[in-house]
């Protein structure tokens, strides 16, 4: 018997108070396996403990949400009898000490997330946060950490036959140490066939499928919830290995099961792998749970009860069943070639037992264990502030422009996602780098789904309220930007140590923020996820909230990206916008050209800008707009650039009327603008006017080449093939 | 006509393909469970994309002894009408009803893009439906589609006119740019881009229904 030393309490992560209050709980000393099972469950990855009394500020409800945060992914009805359930979740630290499996494993874990729900997964995006691949120190480990992630996300995804259409890839020295790795993931079901992870009726057998459980993975959850340190290399064996086909025969399986009508809940073996299934279906069933760990099919021999519950072995998924219909299961589960055992039985007490030879190992009350861990309301200041204006020469348009097109942030990413299969399931009506939001076809209702990821932590570094207001308010907008109404969101926290006062006010503003914008543009919350202490020796990232919004639109050919036709007047909704040197230090040209972070982020008004999505949304209905881009990193002239990256290379003649300073001009990136190019100007300028909105014709499009002039003076003018050279092969340069 | 849609339990197009050749073609289709020993009453069958038991030994090897390989054989031997898309081709190979390998691709990435075809013969029950030489727009979506072979197995393919796409702008690095292939018998073809994403215009290109179209004119006229 294992002594339960105050070095041994504290290894486990958990405080004096936090152990007295177990103490109190079992109203005796727990045995070690009751410490590994409550340090895991209660540990920040799995608990929330210092988020979730800010996370309540989320609008959560909705007329289109079927179901919020607190499931394995949130539903949102989108008609015709049908569902989606999506989710982004965080696998970051794993990703940094194992890169390809880290990655991989985090794709398993939200697929699972949603086919749990009962949903088949239709759709994979991703937001990856590296170091620079360059920089002369830490470069060479980068572009290691890159092409594993990168790998590991195409071979989980590709086996197991989910496209991955879309997402983000952004650099920062911030994230050398520490890479953001989120995965969003999207699924769809009948209305009538959603699953819950829900244990009920006593008696009913608890059945456990999918791999064996291994020695792998053993604490994963809590090594989520601590900073970095030099010896966080030595805890590779605490990340797991990912086998998508076995993902892809549970996929196939549970949902063959489900629709069997003999499976009560489901739940999959995420984080704190058999503990956390356990206590949170008993907790959310208000009932309790009985396992014999016999019973539990192992991969290794001589596991201990600590091991086995602490496991976070991969492809594993556990379930109620109807008593005297698990036959039913069984027969399901063995077509697919899979393992299906009965483990344990649904009780009345409300207890977590744990069985190991028939004697009791752990006995824990389900929602104390599951619901019950300490929150924390940790104490906040106010957040770090960005640095002074620094003293800047203004550049030629003319030269910036190609060096712009080929940052690391801006360039095209090709070479990442042409290794992702963003075809399977022949739904993708616009993959990566398309239109400015992913657009997926439903077959079975006629409509499609538009979905967005987006964040900017420079912004939030400036202002963790306004940069987090500004990253729904952009993936809004890439959602209008082709049509689509934008109706949930889902949101992945990616912040430094709480215990540090300045780090939790970042997260504190940065929720406000989401919770204020997602209000106002009636996007409900509807889940998440939380990833704190993303330090590594002391030194944080950027605040880095992702928002993940989706969308709806009717069916049809996309309104994507590029100019189509000479002879198109190219229109600025939103108008050119304003600028000064305090809100130009959060943007692109700052970062690349300046090297410096400073001042505020760029200004939002949600107001004006919900009237720009407004009126984008009436002209793509009316069939007014040939081409649409919403203007984002690199502000109009980036834009500008990409629109003539099309098939026939039309280019524009643009003039500006405008007093701000060419570079201002330029790269400013202040919200609320889309570029379009359209054959009907006067009736985009009715629309327009209706909406209260600027929308000046700034240019003509025209056969070659793209010059962009200031009242008549020209700033620069290019040939479309060299700018498209620039930013089509710059990203293979950096990872060379 | 009827088309038979093999499922092993790693395919994932298996889906797709069915929707194309009904959906989009309008015939009918059926799923062939991997454990079955008969293709029941299909006039073609199609072993689709995916990964059919995974393919951590080499894509294909396991597959070659699934129980509906020997059912796929038979039908073969008998004269019937058999296309392997990705996965499926390289199954093909590994069962030896194609000659060949398909190898890591040069690049040694996983690549998934629009590439251009050079349709090489006619005289097919795949491709009467196109003009020599046509091209078509049709995805790739694989690892290991470089096509491999001894010189004399890429000489006989030639000789006798058994190639039955080119690529234009070779992705993988297949040998003479071979991106799909017949038996001698001219009635079992495997090839590696996916005509069956290729059968809508929203999904970018509607070119790979030509192959299935050349099916239906096959059977029909049989």
């Amino acid at each position: 018997m294992t002594t339960l030393t105050p070095e041994l309490i504290a290894q486990h992560q958990l405080t004096p108070s936090e152990y007295s209050k177990i103490v109190d709980i079992l109203g005796r000393e727990p045995s070690y396996t009751e410490l590994g099972i409550f340090s895991v469950m209660w540990s920040e990855h799995c608990s929330y403990k210092s988020s979730r009394l800010h996370l309540k500020k989320l609008p959560t409800r909705g007329r289109l949400v079927v179901q919020g945060p607190g499931e394995n992914a949130g539903v949102i009805d989108i008609g015709g009898g049908y569902v989606i359930a999506f989710k982004i979740e965080s696998h970051n630290h794993p990703s940094f000490i194992e890169p390809f499996q880290g990655a991989a494993t985090g794709v398993g874990g939200i697929l699972r997330d949603i086919f749990t729900m009962g949903a088949r997964p239709i759709a994979v995006l991703d937001s990856l946060r590296f170091g620079r691949l360059d920089d002369g120190v830490n470069g060479a480990r980068n572009r290691r950490i890159l092409g594993g992630v990168v790998s590991g996300i195409a071979h989980y995804g590709n086996c197991f036959g989910v496209p991955t259409i879309g997402g983000e890839t952004i650099f920062e020295p911030c994230y050398d140490g520490n890479p953001l790795v989120n995965v969003f993931a999207l699924g769809i079901c009948r209305k009538e066939e959603i699953f819950y992870a829900k244990a009920a009726g006593m008696g009913n057998p608890v059945i456990y499928v999918g791999a064996r459980t291994g020695r792998d993975g053993i604490h994963g959850a809590s090594m989520a919830s601590a900073e970095f340190t030099e010896e966080s290399k030595q805890k590779r064996p605490n990340v797991q290995v990912g086998d998508p086909f076995m993902e892809k025969l549970l996929l196939e399986a549970c949902l063959e099961a489900m629709q069997t009508g003999a499976v009560v809940g489901i739940q999959d073996m995420g984080a704190a792998g058999l503990t956390c299934s356990t206590s949170e279906m008993g907790s959310r069933g208000e009932v309790g749970i009985e396992i014999e760990l016999d019973c539990v099919p192992q991969r290794e021999t001589g596991m201990t009860p600590y091991e086995i519950m602490l496991s976070e072995s991969q492809e594993r998924m556990l379930l109620v069943a109807d008593k005297g219909r698990e036959e039913e299961v069984f027969q399901v589960f063995r077509k697919w070639g899979l393992e299906a055992v009965e483990i344990g039985t649904v009780t009345g007490d409300g207890k977590l037992r744990v069985r190991h030879h028939g004697e009791v190992v752990a006995e824990i009350p389900n929602r104390e264990l599951a619901d019950e861990a300490p929150l924390y309301s940790r104490p906040y200041t106010v957040p770090p502030r960005g640095g002074l204006i620094p003293d800047y020469l203004s550049t030629k348009l003319q030269r910036t422009l190609p060096a712009m097109l080929a940052a690391p942030d801006i360039c095209s990413k090709r070479g990442i996602w042409e290794q992702y299969d963003h075809q399977v399931r022949t739904n993708t009506v616009a993959g990566p780098e398309r239109c400015d939001a992913a657009i997926l076809r439903i077959k079975e209702t006629g409509t499609s789904i538009a979905m967005s990821l987006d964040g900017n932590g420079r912004y939030c570094f400036l202002s963790p309220r306004e940069g987090a207001k500004l990253a729904v308010a952009e993936c809004c907008r890439n959602l209008s930007t082709v049509g689509a109404r934008p109706v949930a969101a889902t949101n992945c926290l990616n912040f430094g140590n709480p215990e540090r006062p300045e780090i939790m006010a970042q997260l504190v503003a940065a929720i406000e923020g989401i919770a204020e914008a997602c209000s106002y543009f009636d996007t409900p919350i509807t889940g998440g996820n939380v990833s704190l202490y993303n330090e590594t020796l002391g030194e944080g990232i950027y605040p880095t909230p992702v928002l993940g919004i989706v969308g709806t639109l009717k069916t049809g050919e996309p309104v994507t990206i590029p100019f189509k036709n000479a002879g198109r007047k190219v229109m600025l909704l939103g108008g050119i916008g304003d600028c000064d040197d305090t809100r130009f230090g959060g943007t692109q040209y700052a970062k690349e050209f300046i090297r410096e972070l400073w001042g505020l982020p760029p200004a939002l008004d949600m107001e004006y800008e919900q009237r720009v999505q407004f009126a984008i949304r009436k002209m793509i209905a009316g069939g007014l707009v040939e081409s649409a881009h919403d203007l984002s990193d690199g502000g109009l002239a980036v834009a500008l650039a990409e629109c003539c990256f099309g098939p026939n290379s039309i280019g524009a003649l643009i003039d500006l009327d405008s007093d701000l300073r060419p570079e201002m001009l330029a790269y400013h990136e202040g919200p609320s603008r889309i570029l379009i190019s359209t054959e009907y100007p006067s009736k985009v300028a009715a629309i327009a006017e209706k909406y209260e909105i600027e929308a000046p014709i700034i240019g003509v499009t025209i056969e070659k080449g793209l010059e962009i002039r200031q009242r008549t003076v020209t700033l620069g003018a290019w040939e479309i093939a060299a700018l498209k050279t620039a930013y089509m092969q710059a990203f293979e340069s950096y990872v060379r | 006509m009827k088309f038979g849609v093999i499922v092993f339990p790693g395919s994932n197009c298996d889906h797709d393909a069915f929707y194309a050749v009904s959906h989009n073609l309008g015939q009918k289709a059926e799923f062939i469970w991997h454990d079955s020993h008969s293709l029941g009453d299909a006039d073609a069958v199609i072993l689709p994309g995916g990964f059919a038991y995974g393919d951590y030994l080499r894509c294909g090897a396991i597959a070659k002894f699934s129980p509906v390989m020997a059912a796929v054989r038979q039908f073969a031997a008998a004269g019937g009408l058999v296309m392997g898309i990705c996965n499926g081709f390289q199954i093909l190979v590994e069962a030896g009803l194609l000659p060949g390998a398909l190898i890591r691709n040069r690049g040694l990435k996983f690549i998934c893009r629009e590439v251009r075809l050079q349709t090489a013969t006619t005289n097919s029950p795949f491709t009467n439906a196109a003009h020599k030489g046509q091209v078509l727009r049709v995805p790739i979506a694989h690892g290991e589609g470089c096509y491999f072979a001894d010189q004399r197995t890429l000489d006989e393919l030639e000789a006798e006119d058994r190639v039955l796409f080119r690529y234009l702008g070779n992705p993988n690095g297949s040998l003479n740019d071979i991106a799909g292939i017949l038996n001698r018998e001219r009635n079992v073809m495997g090839m590696m881009p996916h005509p069956e994403r290729a059968s809508d215009p929203l999904m970018g290109s509607a070119d790979g229904l030509t192959v299935f179209q050349s099916v239906l004119h096959a059977v029909v006229k049989a």
